[in-house]
Order: C-alpha cells, then structure tokens, then sequence
C-alpha cells in the first residue's frame, strides 16, 4: 500500500475544502468556535512560529557557555523564559536539548503520532508526520540519513529519541567551524530545521553569504 | 491499542521524501482542520490523549492511506460527535439539524495567544516517591491493551536503563478514557539497539519516555 502523504488530486481538494468548510460552518453557527480565533491560530503558525526561533537558541549556546549550560540542565526555562526568547506553551511545556558532538549524533522521532516542539521548530514537515520516516529511524537511522543525503562514520553513536510522552526534544548541532568571529544573527543563518531534528547539521559557512536567511 | 499508528520498525513505506521550501499547509483546507481542531479543542470537551486516542481508532487500512490532516478531521468529527457537539447526521450533512450545546464557549481570538502560551503542561505533583532511580536496569512491560497507550510495540518486553527522571506527569492511558489525569512517574529509558532489533539495525540505542506503570525492575 502507497501511504498518501501529500499529494492531491484536484478532485480530492475540492471535496476536502467543501467538507471542510461546511464542518467550519456549522461549529461557528453553533458558537463554538470564533472564525476570528481561527485566523489568528492559523497566521500564528504559517507566519509567526517556525524553525528561525529554534535557530536563535541554537546560535546562542554556541556563543554563549553559560547559555548553553543552561540549555542543557533547564531547556524550558532557558527557551521559554521571559529573560532569553520567551518561546514555550503549547507543544513545547516540556523541553529537552539534545546535544550533538562529534562522538554522539541525536535524532528525533515520534513514532506514535508527530510529537514537535512547535514553540521553537513550527509545525512538523509533512516527511516527519509520515510513514516512511516513523517506521524507519528507529531502527536504521543510517538508512533515514542517507535519503537526507546524509553519511556519519560508523564511529559515531547514533542515538534516536522517540517522543512517546510530552517531553519535545530540540537537537543542539555542532557549531560549523570557520564561524569565529560570526554574531549570533549571522550563526543562526546556519542552523537549518534539520540540523535542530538530527536528520542534518548546520550549514558550512563556506557556502552560505553571512546572514543570508536560514534553509531547510 | 495495536493500531496502524504505532509505526516504529514496520517496513516498505519506501524513502524518506523531504519537501524543498515546504509550506506549513498543502492546501486551504487543512489550515482550516489544523485551526478547528485546535479552537474546538480550547471548548475542553476532551484532552490531548482523548484526541490521539481518537485518531488512532481509524482502521489500520484507513490510517495508513490518508494524510495527516485528513486524519486529524476523522479524529475531530469523532470528538465532537462522542461529546454530543455535533450528530453525526449532521456531519454526514454538512448543516445543522439539532439545537447546539449552550453550556460550551468559543475562545475569542483575543485569547488565543495566551491560551497557546499556557499550553497544555502535563507535569503534576507526584503522589508518591519514584520507584526507579537514574541508573536502574528497567523491562517494559509485554502487555496489549485495547486501549491508547504510549508504550509501543517494539518496545515491550524489552530491557532498558533509565537515563532520566522527567516529574511525574499525566497518564495517557487512563485521561484517555475519561478515567482522570492518575499521574504516573516518568523516566526517560534508552535501550540498546541491538535488544530492541537484534542485529538488524544502524541505530546505537534509542530512548522512549516510558510512565512508571510500563515498568518493572529488571531481574
């Protein structure tokens, strides 16, 4: 069987979309929900919560020991406090860093449903809600690394963490080297969404312009 | 429950596809799911675990062939049918045919900030001492229940060690019944690849969050 992930047929769409709004119409003629509530959760996560939050804590626990020390003993505090980025609530009141180094690489899954840390990471890219990604890491991330174009040596521990409770793990990547000197704006341009999953590592600097915006 | 949900070690779902440049939603109506489920869902007719247990009761061939937010909308219109929202001839019609609850209220959009700022915590006050320590040898349970849980399959019956205490927190297996919050110690377990897989893995170890209640002392 072929799991649909997220192709459409023009057909499909337009069934989905009248379904769709027909349900929206009747739970706001009933007054249970405020269409103006709905615009606001969807601009939230289409425009406002995405990967360049992640990327900013990610930039500076590189500059920064004390933050980074802090990350990792305390990553909701020092994520979710008013003090650093104030990025915390829904989908990320449980935060774990993860840290990469050239010993261990980190990975993170949920095999069970799509467990993310929406406060830091946005909403999950359709790969990592999907079949082929759940099934697969837990057993050969090597092979999951190679569809990222991804090759680690066979030294390096591979360890996968499957999000099966509320605890939402962000992955720390290793800092690319020839980045000293870099500011934390121009560090975060090299953390891409993958590298904070552990299905990739930050960018080489040597191909990115300094503060040219974050890639996948 | 042994649902199509719990995905960890099946195989022939083929390659990893990542997306260039991927938007958040693939087609206007599943903004639309993602902020229904999310607004009905500040109604506190049901929780977090009530509505994966929700989506995970799809037939196996039905959840293994629909996208995710086709999922969440089968998941939803469960919810709001089970908690007497919605009939379900009026989700088969697409119009109302029944008075609406009125003891239940929208959230405004002036309050959705705050209320995803909140979120959902899961950690509770523990009711008792934690049986296991950083550094004890733990198995999983073999166990099958008809029910949502969070242990999966491939973890079961499997020997562990315990890398971290994270609080006491909810547990899914009974707030997803309706049978309270019931909070439950839980440790963060990392097993070893090859107890979990034999030899047919790449991966070093992998580490679930297992609640207390999955866990006995490893002889």
């Amino acid at each position: 069987m072929e799991p649909k992930t997220h192709s459409h047929e023009g057909s499909t769409l337009s069934e989905m979309d009248v379904r769709v709004r027909a349900l929206e119409t009747l739970l706001v003629d009933k007054g249970y929900v405020d269409p103006a509530a709905l615009d606001v959760l969807i601009d939230t996560y289409e425009h406002r919560v995405g990967p360049h939050n992640g990327a900013r804590v990610v930039a500076r626990a590189w500059v920064d020991a004390a933050y980074r020390a802090w990350l990792l003993e305390d990553a909701t505090a020092a994520i979710g406090s008013d003090e650093t980025f104030g990025f915390r609530g829904r989908q990320g009141e449980h935060m774990v860093a993860l840290e990469n180094t050239p010993q261990v690489h980190n990975m993170v899954v949920c095999t069970l449903c799509s467990c993310y840390p929406w406060p830091v990471l946005g909403l999950p890219p359709v790969w990592y809600k999907s079949a082929p990604y759940r099934s697969r890491v837990v057993i050969d991330p090597r092979g999951v690394l190679a569809d990222f174009g991804m090759t680690l040596p066979s030294s390096t521990e591979i360890r996968v963490w499957d999000s099966t409770a509320e605890i939402r793990y962000l992955v720390l990547p290793m800092r690319p080297g020839g980045t000293e000197g870099w500011s934390e704006a121009q560090l975060a341009s090299l953390v891409t969404r993958d590298s904070m999953i552990g299905t990739g590592i930050a960018l080489d600097p040597s191909g990115v312009a300094a503060g040219a915006g974050s890639a996948r | 429950m042994n649902g199509a949900q719990d995905l960890g070690g099946m195989m022939g779902f083929g390659p990893v596809e990542p997306e260039a440049h991927e938007p958040a939603f693939h087609a206007p109506w599943e903004r639309r799911v993602f902020a229904l489920t999310l607004a009905a869902g500040f109604t506190g007719q049901w929780n977090i675990d009530m509505a994966r247990s929700a989506r995970e009761s799809l037939p196996p061939a039905k959840y293994l062939s629909s996208s995710y937010y086709e999922i969440w909308l089968q998941g939803l219109e469960r919810l709001l049918v089970d908690r007497g929202m919605l009939t379900a001839q009026e989700v088969a019609a697409g119009r109302s045919l029944a008075p609406a609850r009125t003891d239940l209220r929208a959230v405004a959009a002036d309050a959705v900030p705050a209320t995803l700022a909140r979120g959902g915590p899961s950690e509770r006050e523990a009711g008792a001492p934690a049986r296991f320590s950083v550094g004890d040898a733990v198995r999983t349970l073999e166990m099958n229940p008809a029910h949502h849980t969070r242990l999966p399959r491939y973890v079961r019956g499997k020997v562990g060690r315990i890398v971290a205490l994270r609080g006491a927190h909810v547990f899914p297996d009974t707030n997803a019944r309706g049978l309270g919050e019931q909070p439950q110690w839980l440790y963060t377990v990392r097993f070893d690849a090859h107890e979990l897989w034999g030899p047919d893995t790449t991966a070093s170890s992998v580490c679930t969050d297992c609640w207390e209640p999955y866990l006995a002392p490893a002889a």
